[in-house]
């Protein structure tokens, strides 16, 4: 199957596929449900041979991945905003016990008030859990980055569990071309798991022990290492796998028309690409403007964030989720990578897309205008924002 | 002793079975059964929440007092009143 | 880039629809995007879907807002939406009716088509005559009226991705880029 045409969801579906993912267990959710759909088909039909687990609720889906993964198989999940938040507990869980469970979340915005479309705040929320994050542009990067991310987490200098995020509806249910590799050119690229240690009758351990004070700190370091020790890996397998397969999705940030630029944006998701065509609009005019995007949050690329500080006199941080309390989270992570900077440029957020409100190319030149103009007034923005009133909160 | 982060695994892992916790010292009174009286019913030794009693090879109830923490809750529940806790010397 | 909207209702396959189209134009080895507006989609409730063309990426992903087809899978939205909000000028409405493309009042500046899709769509046996399936039935007249697609591709599309009935629907499709109206 070479390229086809398939929504973000079934480019998910076939990275698991593709992964040689053994079990999946997952509860349906919109936006999420075509990916448990897809691997449900895949599986009943023998085209994907691993154990499908229905289960009644999303915290049980990852402890279906949590005990799978003990046992040293390849485990999968999918799920999205409410779902991702009643897993909360069991996050934790999978990355305290240290096992590479590749999970995709349909990025959706929290109810109240209802809505089921795009927004990151149910990933956001998740930032604590010690699992790392990548967003995604492109139905093909869903696809790639789930392999890629089974690779980053079964190395075992990481073993971390990753969270691959799709944009509700503008990447799961948008029909666009997929290069879909070959098995065989995926299997070299991605060995069967070697986990460290699992549960096994004829060797019997005992996993997730209690550990008093003396003990629990130094094991949380080891997460923190192992976060910190990821940025390499990822790097490094991205660049794996554009020896392999001839394209790269950039690491941990992807620079597009960055070269002597004066102001950039920093964005994630399917914003990011759109604004590549803000940014081309804007660089016919003679404007310098480029855009770094953030592909991974978790570990957060913060020596990434301190070159573009070098690079330009300002930064605009575009969030599609807000911290009620003080600014978006790309926003306060970036500020916070500065402030050890020896460069510091002008930095505004501005809050945009809130609950999969359309971003069109014009609305980020608009803000690229404001970047490049070093436009003072606030330091957090919700553009777009309908108010007779004022746009920044502070 | 308190281990170094570089001593410890990369999770806490128990490879050693429960049973090396000796948790018999933790006991100040002690259960007692009296061979005679008793019927061999087993309700003992299916409530003891410590799987700290046994059955022998002739059948007989046997008490073990590495792991029995003496919480009592066989005195309790044996239908013929022969097993007795006792204050540990 | 070719832009293309449709209207239609849930259940008469809008979002079907433009992603057959999407696939017919990628088998012409273009560039495609499409993507329904997911509203809370019921039967009979107003459905908006889109489609990209390009030779190149589409890097763009945000909705339609200046398309220039307009393609109208239900003649009586005509009075629910505003069908024809943002198309180019000298863009193309095709609709769903039985009456002649000059008898559609929608203003001077478009070009109009029209087929009677729901027959053609019922006589192939595709839903019934209150809720018929004309979404094979549009994009063969789509094919025509507007030139963007081959007509074969549309059929391979149909053939490939039509979730029941496939020679039913690439048949009416068939018939429908014969009787279209422009």
């Amino acid at each position: 199957m070479p390229m086809d045409v398939m929504t973000g969801n079934s480019a998910q579906a076939y990275g698991a596929k593709l992964a040689r993912a053994e079990v999946v267990a997952a509860y349906p959710i919109t936006p999420q449900t075509t990916v448990v759909e897809k691997l449900a088909d895949l599986v009943a039909s023998g085209e994907m041979k691993a154990q499908f687990i229905k289960v009644e609720s999303e915290h049980s889906a990852m402890a279906a991945c949590i005990a799978a993964s003990a046992t040293g198989a390849r485990a999968y999940t999918a799920t999205a905003a409410h779902g991702l938040a009643l897993m909360h507990e069991m996050l934790i869980w999978a990355a305290g016990s240290r096992l590479p469970i590749v999970m995709g979340n349909i990025n959706r915005a929290m109810a109240p008030p209802w809505s089921v479309w795009a927004d990151y705040q149910d990933s956001i929320a998740e930032r604590d859990t010690g699992w790392m994050q990548f967003y995604c542009q492109s139905s093909q990067e869903v696809l790639d980055t789930v392999i890629q991310a089974y690779k980053v987490a079964e190395n075992h200098d990481v073993l971390i569990p990753a969270m691959v995020m799709e944009d509700a509806f503008y990447l799961s249910h948008t029909f666009e071309p997929v290069d879909v590799p070959p098995q065989k050119d995926v299997d070299d690229f991605l060995p069967p798991y070697d986990p460290p240690v699992k549960l096994d009758v004829d060797n019997p351990v005992g996993l997730c022990a209690l550990v008093p004070p003396d003990h629990y700190m130094e094991f949380r370091f080891k997460i923190a290492k192992a976060m910190e020790d990821s940025r390499k890996v990822i790097q490094e397998v991205d660049e794996e796998w554009e020896k392999k397969f001839g394209r790269s999705h950039g690491g941990l940030v992807e620079r597009y028309r960055m070269e002597d630029a004066d102001a950039a944006i920093i964005a994630a998701g399917t914003m990011s690409s759109t604004a590549r065509v803000a940014i081309d609009n804007m660089r016919d005019k003679g404007k310098k403007v480029g855009l770094a995007r953030l592909r991974v949050f978790r570990p957060f690329p913060y020596e990434e964030i301190r070159q573009i500080a070098k690079e330009v006199d300002s930064i605009g941080v575009l969030d599609r989720s807000y911290t009620f309390g003080h600014g978006g989270a790309f926003y306060t992570e970036t500020a916070g990578a500065l402030y050890q900077a020896p460069e510091r440029p002008h930095v505004k957020n501005y809050v945009i897309g809130i609950g999969g409100r359309d971003i069109p190319p014009k609305d980020i030149e608009g803000i690229l205008e404001k970047v490049l103009t070093k436009e003072d007034g606030g330091e957090v923005e919700w553009f777009g924002l309908r108010t007779s009133g004022s746009r920044e909160v502070n | 002793m308190a281990k170094s982060v570089e001593d410890l695994p990369y999770i806490p892992l128990m490879s050693e079975s429960s049973a090396v916790n000796k948790t018999g010292v933790w006991r100040v009174i002690k259960p007692i059964v009296d061979q005679e009286e008793c019927n061999q019913c087993y309700i003992c030794w299916k409530f003891c929440p410590d799987v700290a009693i046994h059955i022998d090879e002739e059948g007989s109830i046997l008490i073990d007092y590495d792991h029995c923490k003496g919480c009592g809750i066989c005195e309790a529940v044996c239908p013929k009143k022969c097993i007795e806790m006792v204050k540990e010397e | 880039m070719i832009q293309i909207r449709f209207h239609g209702r849930g259940g008469q396959g809008s979002v079907v629809a433009s992603n057959i189209l999407a696939a017919a134009a990628f088998l012409e080895e273009k560039w495609v995007q499409s993507f329904p507006f997911f509203g809370v989609e019921r039967r009979g409730a107003p459905v908006t879907a889109y489609t990209k063309i390009d030779d190149k990426p589409i890097w763009d992903r945000s909705e339609i807002t200046d398309p220039d087809y307009v393609i109208v899978l239900d003649a009586s939205l005509v009075a629910v939406v505003d069908v024809t909000n943002g198309l180019k000028e000298n863009g193309m409405v095709l609709l769903n009716s039985e009456s002649k493309p000059e008898d559609i009042e929608l203003g001077d500046s478009f070009r109009i088509a029209t087929v009677d899709a729901t027959e053609v769509a019922v006589a192939h046996g595709l839903g019934s005559k209150s809720a018929p399936i004309v979404n094979s039935s549009i994009l063969g007249a789509f094919s025509k009226a507007s030139g963007e697609v081959d007509i074969k591709s549309i059929e391979a599309s149909i053939l490939k991705m039509a979730p029941a009935k496939h020679k039913e629907n690439a048949a009416a499709a068939l018939e429908a880029y014969e009787k279209v109206q422009f």
